[in-house]
């Protein structure tokens, strides 16, 4: 299957999570935005490290290499850094609606002073 | 020649320095006797080197090296040599006298003035002295300098009063445009010939490296150097404004040292003048225009010090005269008697003035001759010397140059001879209206008309009688062979010149200049010996008001270097350059202004803010940079 394809669904799914964070006022939304782009980035990184990997193999046929993994490593890295940021992020929106009963990121102006 | 020559100008560098920082300290005495001491000390100096020189013994003295690059070597050196011997012993000598005469004249001063005038005083003499003694036109120059500046310090030493700044600030500024030219000959001169000392320029090979033009260009550029310090047209204005200073400041820069610069110069560089036909006639002409514009000012003035002036600038014209006609021997043998006559006369002018209380206006003074008679007799032995009557220092002198315009230009002879019988009239015409007819002061100046103290009178004696056997070192050769003593002794400098007409020519020349000054002596006396009030016609106004020469160069060149000041401040200075300042600092202001409303808080617009930054990296990256 041709990488092209894993590049236009991450793409889609990148600016889907970016519309979402630009257009959407419900805290919660935004944070789900955020994860869909983590998630659009690590797709792409799985795809890349596929398809490097089957062309390392092409060019030197019988060598065991662990060459071309390295990508699926750092999404490893990225969903456990996305879930500690979950557990942070939440643990804010929870503050935030204690605080003014509300999860609207337009009420969050007060970093202008 | 040994080194003790370097002790001439330190001694009065020496008093300056003490003078000048413990003036706070030291009592008027001991300021008068630092002042006048180390003076002396430089003329008994002075007198030993005179001596060696005569002897034959001259040379050039190294100290150290002063400027060195390239193939350039500029040493501190000083140069004792016949003209510079006789220049120091005027300087010393004359100098001493006036210090001695300071310490009376002053006496009024509080002692921390009283030691800063002496102090001024040294100063100006080691600046003197380091011009004459310098052996290269760089050294010159420091003296040259100095001297412009102690005579700003000297003028405007009475600070107080605008005027007197004022006319300080004129005498520097004219100055400094003289100074310009002789800066830009000293150039001209080290790119020519990469050298500036005296021995080595005037070489035969050095003056055969130089192209006509050149000689011409750097002596005509030496020239306005000389008309900026010896006040010849036209940067002569200056020095009767300068009669502001003190009386016997006056004697000292415009009588004696400081206008005789500008001969010292051109007699020091005669073999290049020499050469140079051009600049020799343009010199002449300045000479006797000077001469005659100055001497029919004076004739209205009624300043007992503006008339002097005017006669000084009249007599510096005579010389400049002289020397274009190639005769450096009379003018420096000018230069000379002149010191000791005007000198006599300005410091006789402070005796009246002292005695007047400050007057110095002449219509309110009269029979002064009768309370001051030592004044009176040796302001008297100055006017005969002045005019030239015979047996007195001035006759010798200006014979020998009316003789040299004589046989050159017959012109230019005629028109000296006018000056000559102008000067006997205005000197004379003061002499009458000072010392004889009737008081016309006020009760209380005629009760107090004193003679001057000791200190005073002695200086005028001695003056006097130099200005009386002053002359007799050149003694013209009709009336005894070998009388030219000067001239021989000046020979190695300046080559002897011979004039070529009879004796009976030139007997003939002096019986009629001695006649002209008899009768204008005579004239003066019937038309001065009693005071009466003058009304001037047209010709009178215009020359008590000088020729209207100061208004003529407010009109032309103070007025549109005024207005182009003023064109620069407003237009460029303040809505140009200044606008241009503040225009940046507006548009950073107004910038950030508009810039801070981004910052609104709202996390959604930074959000878009960094999208539309990484979306425009991205098109960077992919579209625009290749």
């Amino acid at each position: 299957m041709p990488v092209n394809y894993y590049i236009f669904v991450a793409l889609a799914l990148f600016s889907i999570g970016v519309v979402g964070v630009l257009t959407r006022r419900n805290a919660i939304i935004v944070f789900m935005c955020i994860e869909i782009m983590l998630n659009a980035v690590n797709l792409l990184l799985v795809a890349f490290s596929k398809m490097h990997a089957a062309a390392y193999a092409a060019a030197a046929p019988g060598t065991v290499s662990g060459t071309g993994i390295d990508g699926q490593l750092f999404v490893f890295f990225i969903m456990v850094v996305a879930a500690a940021e979950v557990s942070v992020g939440l643990a804010i929106i929870v503050m935030m609606y204690r605080n003014i009963h509300s999860v609207d990121i337009n009420f969050l102006n007060r970093l202008k002073h | 020649m040994s080194k003790i020559v370097a002790l001439v100008p330190l001694l009065p560098l020496l008093g300056f320095l003490i003078n000048g920082l413990l003036r706070k300290q030291l009592s008027k005495t001991a300021a008068g006797i630092i002042g006048s001491g180390t003076v002396l000390g430089a003329f008994i100096i002075s007198l030993l080197l005179f001596i060696d020189v005569r002897n034959g013994k001259t040379g050039v003295v190294e100290l150290f090296p002063f400027i060195s690059f390239d193939t350039v070597k500029i040493p501190f050196a000083f140069l004792v040599d016949q003209l510079t011997a006789i220049y120091l012993l005027i300087i010393t000598g004359v100098g001493f006298l006036i210090h001695v005469y300071s310490t009376a004249y002053m006496h009024d001063e509080e002692a921390p003035h009283f030691a800063r005038y002496f102090a001024y005083l040294n100063l100006f003499v080691f600046s003197m002295l380091l011009l004459v003694l310098g052996a290269n036109y760089v050294i010159m120059f420091i003296g040259w300098e100095g001297v412009g500046l102690c005579s700003y310090l000297l003028i405007g030493y009475w600070f107080k009063n605008p005027q007197y700044n004022n006319a300080a600030k004129k005498a520097f500024v004219m100055n400094r445009i003289g100074d310009l030219g002789f800066l830009l000959a000293v150039f001209w001169l080290l790119a020519k010939l990469s050298t500036v000392t005296y021995g080595e320029v005037f070489s035969a090979e050095s003056v055969k490296a130089l192209s006509k033009t050149d000689i011409t260009i750097i002596t005509l550029l030496f020239f306005v150097a000389a008309t900026g310090k010896s006040a010849q047209i036209p940067l002569y204005t200056w020095l009767p404004d300068a009669m502001a200073g003190p009386t016997p400041v006056s004697a000292l820069i415009h009588a004696a040292t400081m206008v005789t610069a500008g001969i010292y110069l051109v007699a020091r560089t005669n073999i290049l003048f020499s050469m140079a036909e051009t600049t020799q006639h343009i010199i002449a002409w300045v000479g006797v225009a000077t001469a005659l514009l100055a001497a029919t000012i004076a004739v209205k003035q009624n300043d007992i010090k503006k008339v002097l002036a005017y006669s000084t600038v009249s007599q510096l014209g005579y010389m400049f005269l002289a020397l274009g006609m190639g005769a450096y021997t009379a003018a420096v043998f000018h230069v000379m008697t002149h010191a000791f006559f005007k000198a006599l006369l300005f410091l006789g002018s402070g005796s009246v003035i002292h005695a007047m209380g400050g007057e110095q206006d002449i219509r309110k003074m009269g029979g002064l001759g009768k309370h001051m008679k030592i004044t009176y007799f040796t302001f008297l032995i100055g006017c005969l010397a002045i005019a030239g009557v015979p047996l007195f220092s001035g006759f010798f002198s200006k014979d020998a140059i009316l003789l040299s315009a004589y046989e050159h230009n017959k012109i230019i002879w005629g028109i000296a001879l006018l000056v000559a019988a102008l000067t006997t009239f205005y000197m004379f015409r003061l002499l009458f209206l000072t010392f004889k007819g009737s008081f016309r002061g006020t009760e209380e100046q005629h009760h107090h008309l004193h003679e001057s103290p000791r200190a005073m009178t002695l200086p005028l004696i001695v003056l006097a009688i130099l200005s009386i056997i002053g002359g007799y070192i050149s003694v013209p050769e009709v009336f005894i062979a070998g009388g030219d003593q000067l001239g021989e002794f000046l020979a190695p400098i300046i080559p002897l010149h011979t004039h070529a007409i009879t004796h009976a020519e030139e007997y003939a020349l002096m019986g009629g200049t001695t006649l002209l000054v008899a009768i204008v002596i005579v004239f003066a006396w019937s038309k001065y010996k009693t005071y009466k009030e003058e009304t001037n016609g047209a010709l009178g106004n215009l020359l008590e008001n000088k020729w209207y020469v100061d208004e003529l160069y407010n009109t032309i060149i103070v007025k549109p270097i005024n207005w182009l000041a003023g064109f620069t401040d407003t237009v460029l200075e303040r809505s140009g350059i200044d606008a241009i300042v503040n225009g940046v600092g507006k548009a950073v202001q107004y910038g950030s202004r508009q810039l801070r409303l981004l910052q609104s808080g709202q996390v959604g617009s930074y959000v878009l803010l960094m999208i539309a930054g990484m979306v425009l990296l991205f098109v960077l990256q992919f579209f625009l940079k290749k």
